[in-house]
């Protein structure tokens, strides 16, 4: 009796295909929502709160670029994904772009035929231990038990790693995060690894998180950025630019507090003028109205506030800038010019 | 007379097509067979275009290429520089491992717990009922995380071993209990250990002459001999003496606490653990419903007729009872085997490296290649039960009741 | 005198006494039961001490468990060193375990509605003894109404799901004189032509009589292991009827591809082919197309059920005699009527308790989606609940809490096949 209510929908979803074979900004404004793809959970990057809505830094880019294209910040479907199925759902068009703490690589950007349209996080590999374990490097770790994500770029650059310094290790293989935590801390693990914003986020959901260290060693440079299917330039170039916004904004001085008096009229500064959409029409040129990039840093501040606000050093998280300073500020978040 | 008119012989027609019932099943499964290739040529086309479109195409060059990460539990021998093909040929022999395992332990718990739902003690018969309904109505995935769970958060870790006030301690000094698994002493085959397992081989045969020879005898000329007793002499003396006349060529490795683990002997892993068991004790439910059905199913006048016949009850279990049962109980533990080896694939949620973790898992990953990892996987297992099925058919087909 | 040479004559009955004490009551159950042989004797004393220690061991678990508390760490304080399980987190995510986290939390009464409406539905054809036959018209209408319940939207798509399903049965019913096989063809093809034109009445007027519409990924919990469940095995059913009379066709071509179709899904773990609905299958759609990965999933596991069921109807179908189907065609019924009327009732009588340990079975088998990032009740278990900082370490409530759920599922359906069982024997023992 109810494979018709599945053919049913089978048929809806046949109706629906014919609508989705256009460019996906059309297919995005058509649906009137942007279907993100997200981590399952990971504090401070993306995690559903206690009523189920989305929070994070990578969140924070999906919203960006919802408001830039539906006017509407909150007209976002995100999509929990792993490190198995991420790559499935973007290449399938079940998401219209992914911002899950993904690596930029360059078989990913060639081979699997996706676009890095920038890096929003400059991360690097590193391990969680335990302070009672003594270590302070991680060369001093032959022998150990080490918990890593399956699915990731840290995986290789864990073997790489060990190969190169000669020592052994045993590899402990878990699918979730939320499993990693749970292992590491029942000691199953003498060390968790994965990138250290990520050790970070996940020690800061620790009981006394002051018990355990990052070791000092990165082993290995951990761009991570949005990325969008490859051939779909139109939707790429929004994609970058909304994040090129934002980091611009922060440059600029442009806050989710003073943006509704900045944007009100042209002011001296002709480059704010133009993000703003107040001086020229930088928004037409990718098939938008002028005041996208208003409307995606309104959304949730500039890139430095989504920084403070998720991850940055007020938070539990409490990762300091660093490398994702601007390049003013000796880091190297650097936004190409609006002209 | 010719009142019998021959029947028209009437030219085909194509209505006939449809309504001769002898072209009709023709009509029809060309139909179908229309149906089911537009079907595959439509998946097909799709496939080819969304290759296309994406820039990628089916082939399996991927699999001499290194894979790049390790694996803990190697059988063979393989490092990060071996090509995906071994690692997925890791993940076959650690598929079959835990496999063989599950099932033996599975037979185990499910043979004792069979016969003792069918035991008089009211106590007994009731506890085993409770574990067999437990387990048979609770997904196994949910076993093996409770497991995987009780390995992880229940056992001590590794530096619980150390210091002089240790928190835990092994068991006689050989045995270690740890959240990351157990570890045993592991035998170490020094030279002339060869001449022991070959005297231990010649002496398992021995026991099977023996009592052949004793049911001889008991035929041939009503002598009883005994067989319980010699048995297990024949089977342990020689080794026992030859393993001390060689010098005691195989010794034990013990575990200890070194670096951050435990090293030497044989390290049992947690993820093995979880599974094996979880495995074992679901699918042991469903074979001790199996056995209890198969003795069930031998009808009371066998034993009756047995009984009166004089036989004791040892016996009439052994010669009567059981061979009829076996009839009933093999064929759906076979299956129950089968079943066991394709919920080893539930491997992935402990994290234990069989090949749906290997190929099905990382490899995937890694290369991005979907489609050619899930068809191997897929083929793989495709073979492993078409292989049993057949084992089980042929099985059938001897006990098949050869009527006269 | 005969009388005197007799010491003794009793002249009436004695009273019966009392069988001795060992004979009766407690103390003869006792020693049948649990102390016949010295070796059951110890047997028993054994049992009764394990389940001595199990008791003594988890009931201060359950008599000091913590029912109120917003977290691990305040619950661990209230419980100050006892020992004690953490129940609070079940109240506390009660309704993410069963609707999943994202289900909009005022529409929780419409799959609660969908789901009585579900005993309603199921019990003419459950207990068809007790409840009218009218009932039935219900039980068709039911997967629709639930559909709209569950995801919302214009009630148009259910109508016209319906429509379309009667359109296949009435072409069926033209066209089953002239043979079985093309008329079950046929109605597939009128009711997917149906639906695709409905598809242009239906994509325009989505707002008729609209209710919120519920995306499918929006769901999670139980909900989504009851929703595959009952779904999957309503589909699979007649999907598996059809494969079975297939297998046992006489025509070599539509038996081979049962055959194979059968035998590949056998032999596969229901994993793989969850990967394949989460990560191959996009590749076999038209570019451009996705339905949701729920769909996907239901499609999969539908495929994997028919084909148990298939191969349990078919043991039905040749565990009757010969002479049954000889007797259909003697009294001169065509096949679809010999099957309809004489052998398919038989055969599906004796399946049924094959088909529930299927059904069983397979609704145990929904928790693998939580393996391809499906948030069901293990999904949420594992994923936003143990990972969230407040309940991080809360095992044991609430795998026991998902071990029970399934336990009173399972074993209702399994104690309720047994029963049918009994109730079908119409053969004299």
């Amino acid at each position: 009796m109810k494979k018709t209510v599945f053919l049913g929908a089978l048929t809806v979803a046949g109706l629906a295909a014919g609508a989705s074979a256009a460019a996906t900004l059309d297919d995005v404004k058509a649906r009137g929502k942007l279907n993100c793809g997200v981590t399952t959970g990971l504090v401070g990057f993306a995690a559903p709160d206690a009523n189920g809505v989305w929070e994070g830094f990578d969140v924070a880019v999906c919203r960006a670029v919802a408001a830039a294209v539906l006017s509407d910040a909150n007209a976002v479907e995100f999509v929990p994904t792993t490190g198995k199925t991420r790559f499935t759902a973007l290449a399938s068009g079940e998401i219209d772009m992914l911002a899950r703490n993904t690596t930029w690589t360059f078989s990913r950007d060639t081979d699997l035929k996706f676009d890095f349209v920038g890096v929003n996080y400059y991360d690097g590999q590193g391990f969680l231990v335990p302070k009672s374990l003594g270590v302070s490097s991680a060369k001093e770790l032959d022998g150990a038990t080490v918990c890593i994500q399956t699915g990731t770029t840290t995986e290789l650059n864990l073997a790489d790693f060990f190969r190169a310094n000669n020592i052994s290790y045993e590899p402990v293989p878990i699918e979730t995060n939320a499993e990693g935590q749970q292992q590491y801390l029942a000691g199953a693990c003498d060390t968790y690894t994965t990138d250290a914003s990520g050790l970070a986020s996940t020690r800061a959901a620790f009981e006394s998180p002051t018990d355990h260290v990052i070791l000092p060693e990165i082993i290995s440079k951990e761009p991570l950025g949005p990325l969008v299917r490859h051939g779909d330039n139109d939707w790429a170039d929004i994609v970058r630019w909304t994040f090129y916004a934002l980091v611009a904004a922060e440059e600029m001085g442009i806050t989710s507090a003073n943006i509704g008096e900045l944007s009100a009229a042209a002011g001296d500064n002709p480059e704010i003028n133009r993000i703003l959409g107040t001086e020229g029409d930088l928004g037409a040129m990718i098939g938008l109205d002028n005041e996208w990039a208003k409307r995606a840093i309104a959304a949730s501040g500039n890139y430095g506030e989504i920084f403070e606000k998720n991850i940055g050093e007020k938070t539990p998280i409490g990762l300091a800038r660093g490398l994702n300073a601007q390049w003013t500020q000796g880091g190297i978040m650097y936004a190409p010019p609006f002209r | 007379m010719t009142t019998m008119t021959d029947p028209p012989k009437a030219s085909f027609q194509l209505s006939m097509l449809i309504y001769d019932t002898r072209y009709r099943s023709y009509t029809f499964q060309f139909i179908a067979l229309m149906l089911l290739l537009l079907l595959l040529g439509y998946l097909g086309a799709n496939l080819v275009s969304n290759l296309a479109a994406q820039g990628q195409n089916i082939s399996f060059g991927f699999l001499s290429d290194p894979a790049g990460y390790d694996i803990n539990q190697r059988p063979i021998e393989y490092d990060s520089q071996s090509s995906h093909m071994r690692a997925s040929v890791v993940g076959v022999i650690n598929t079959l491992i835990v496999a063989v395992l599950g099932c033996a332990t599975a037979t185990l718990f499910g043979v004792t717990a069979g016969i003792l739902r069918l035991s008089p003690n009211w106590l007994v018969r009731k506890l085993m009922a409770v574990y067999v309904e437990a387990f048979r109505n609770v997904p196994v995935l949910i076993w093996i995380l409770i497991i995987a769970t009780i390995m992880t958060a229940s056992m001590p870790s590794p530096n619980q071993f150390r210091g002089d006030n240790a928190d835990a301690s092994m068991l006689l000094d050989a045995f270690a209990f740890t959240n990351r698994g157990v570890y045993v002493p592991a035998p170490v085959w020094g030279a002339g250990s060869l001449v022991v397992v070959l005297t231990f081989l010649a002496s398992i045969a021995g026991v099977f002459y023996y009592r052949r020879y004793a049911t001889k005898l008991l035929y041939d000329t009503g002598r009883l001999l005994p067989m319980g007793w010699p048995s297990l002499v024949i089977l342990f003396v020689p080794t026992i003496l030859i393993f001390f006349v060689l010098g005691q060529p195989i010794t034990l490795d013990y575990p200890a606490l070194k670096g951050f683990n435990f090293d030497g002997g044989l390290h049992i892993r947690g993820s093995l653990i979880a599974l094996w068991f979880a495995l074992a004790i679901y699918t042991g439910a469903f074979i001790a419903e199996n056995v209890r059905a198969g003795i069930q199913a031998v009808s009371k006048g066998q034993t009756e007729a047995a009984a009166s016949l004089g036989l004791r009850p040892k016996r009439i279990m052994n010669l009567v009872i059981l061979p009829q049962a076996l009839r009933v109980i093999i064929p759906p533990l076979i299956s129950q085997y089968l079943n066991l080896t394709k919920n080893s694939s539930l491997a992935i949620a402990v994290g234990y490296m069989d090949v749906t973790g290997t190929l099905g898992g990382i490899t995937l990953n890694q290369t991005g290649r979907a489609i050619e990892c899930v068809l191997m996987l897929m083929l793989f297992y495709l073979t492993i039960s078409l292989a049993i099925s057949a084992v089980m058919n042929v099985y059938n087909n001897t006990i098949k009741l050869k009527e006269r | 005198m005969a009388r005197d040479q007799l010491a003794f004559v009793r002249t009436h009955m004695l009273p019966e006494a009392p069988p001795p004490t060992a004979q009766t009551g407690a103390v003869k159950w006792l020693r049948e039961n649990l102390f016949s042989s010295p070796g059951n004797a110890l047997l028993t004393l054994v049992s009764a001490y394990v389940v001595f220690q199990i008791v003594i061991s988890t009931a201060p678990w359950f008599i000091n468990g913590v029912w109120e508390s917003p977290s691990l760490t305040a619950c661990r304080e209230i419980l100050d060193g006892k020992m004690g399980g953490c129940f609070a987190v079940l109240t506390e995510r009660w309704n993410q375990l069963l609707f999943g986290f994202k289900y909009p939390s005022e529409l929780y009464w419409r799959p609660g509605l969908a789901f009585v409406l579900l005993f309603i539905a199921a019990a003419p054809v459950l207990f068809g003894k007790i409840f009218p036959r009218k009932m039935l018209i219900f039980t068709g209408l039911y997967p629709f109404i639930a559909y709209w319940l569950i995801w919302g939207g214009s009630v148009l798509v259910p109508v016209f799901a319906l429509l379309g399903v009667l359109v296949g049965a009435f072409t069926y019913s033209r066209v089953v004189t002239i043979s079985a096989g093309v008329a079950v063809i046929a109605a597939f093809v009128a009711a997917l032509i149906f639906w695709i034109l409905s598809g242009y009445v239906t994509g325009p007027m989505e707002n008729v009589m609209a209710i919120q519409a519920v995306a499918s990924r929006d769901m999670g919990g139980f909900m989504i292991n009851l929703m595959l469940g009952v779904v999957c095995v309503s589909l699979s059913l007649p999907l598996g009827i059809l494969l079975a009379l297939g297998r046992q066709s006489s025509m070599p071509i539509i038996k081979w591809i049962c055959v194979v179709f059968i035998e590949f899904i056998r032999g596969v773990p229901l994993i793989t082919l969850l990967f394949v609905a989460n990560v191959v299958l996009a590749y076999f759609l038209p570019p451009g197309t996705n339905f949701d990965l729920i769909l996907r999933v239901i499609i999969m596991i539908t495929m994997f059920s028919s084909a148990y069921i298939a191969e349990v109807i078919r043991g039905g179908l040749a565990a009757l005699p010969r002479g049954q189907y000889e007797a259909g065609d003697s009294l001169g019924l065509d096949y679809a009527q010999s099957m309809q009327l004489i052998i398919l009732p038989q055969a599906l009588k004796i399946s049924i308790p094959g088909i529930v340990n299927v059904a069983v079975g397979l609704f145990k088998d929904t928790t693998l989606v939580s393996v391809i990032s499906m948030f069901d009740i293990v999904g949420m278990i594992r994923g936003p609940i143990l990972a969230s900082s407040e309940w991080n370490g809360v095992y044991w409530e609430l795998f026991g809490f998902a071990c029970v759920l399934f336990f009173i599922t399972c074993y209702g359906i399994s104690q309720y096949s047994q029963w049918l069982e009994r109730q079908l024997r119409t053969d004299h023992r």
